[in-house]
């Protein structure tokens, strides 16, 4: 355990979702503006209900285990990539499973 | 607001994003609900870790059950804890990943990288997973 347990941890969600690119061909990095363009509002979003979060007191976080670098409104640096990596494999694990299965998903076309 | 209260009014949202206002309705296709459940088992391992360690320490204020001990990892199963983490983590974990795949679905509907489409399988996971 160390300060980069937290940031271990979203290296292993990177990591254990990479081959879903390559074997299941979902093409998710591929389509990278697509991908930036669907974490910004997240990030934006999500860092709004973690300042005030951590503002209230609603969580904490042990120094030992965090990068110890800070952005903004207290905000761990630790978190802000957890928004940008989580979302990641999501995507990645949906697109999986319409690769697997060719299940509808609503936007084979537009409207 | 409590973090109970903060989750349960997220998922209000989300549903009415999917529903009334992106209109993605991701809610309701299958392909969601599996993929849900994939997520859903691995948050509860990389959140069991990021608790059970107590790197993450929730305050017992804004949780249904009580305060991460000091110097303890919490209750495994129950104390409204699931694998470690306090079941709003559940809530607040269906926000991110339903607000992220609305707006995902949304801009390829919206013509924004449509293409190239996921798919298909490799031939080995063709093989393994029984499918084609």
């Amino acid at each position: 355990m160390s300060k980069f347990a937290y940031v271990s941890v979203l290296l292993g969600c990177i990591l254990g979702t990479a081959w879903l690119e390559v074997f299941l061909r979902t093409k998710v990095y591929r389509r990278a503006i697509r991908l930036v363009l669907t974490i910004l509002p997240v990030l934006v979003v999500f860092s709004v209900w973690d300042a005030y979060a951590i503002a209230q007191g609603h969580w904490t976080f042990d120094d030992r285990y965090i990068t110890g670098i800070t952005t903004i409104a207290n905000i761990p640096l630790d978190e802000i990539l957890f928004f940008i990596i989580i979302p990641i494999c999501t995507i990645l694990s949906f697109e999986a499973v319409r690769s697997a299965r060719n299940w509808e998903a609503g936007d084979e076309q537009a409207r | 607001m409590t973090y109970t209260e903060l989750t349960l009014i997220g998922v209000a949202i989300v549903i009415a994003l999917d529903f009334l206002v992106f209109k993605t309705k991701i809610l309701t296709r299958r392909v969601f609900w599996v993929s849900y459940s994939i997520v859903i088992f691995f948050q509860l391992v990389t959140n069991g870790i990021l608790t059970g360690f107590g790197i993450v320490e929730y305050s017992g204020d804004a949780i249904i059950g009580s305060s991460t001990p000091k110097d303890a990892p919490p209750t495994f199963l129950g104390d409204g804890r699931i694998v470690f983490a306090p079941i709003e983590d559940l809530l607040f974990g269906f926000c991110l990943v339903v607000l992220t795949l609305i707006i995902w679905v949304w801009l390829g509907r919206n013509g924004v990288q449509r293409d190239p489409k996921s798919g298909p399988p490799r031939k080995i996971v063709e093989r393994f997973l029984g499918i084609k």
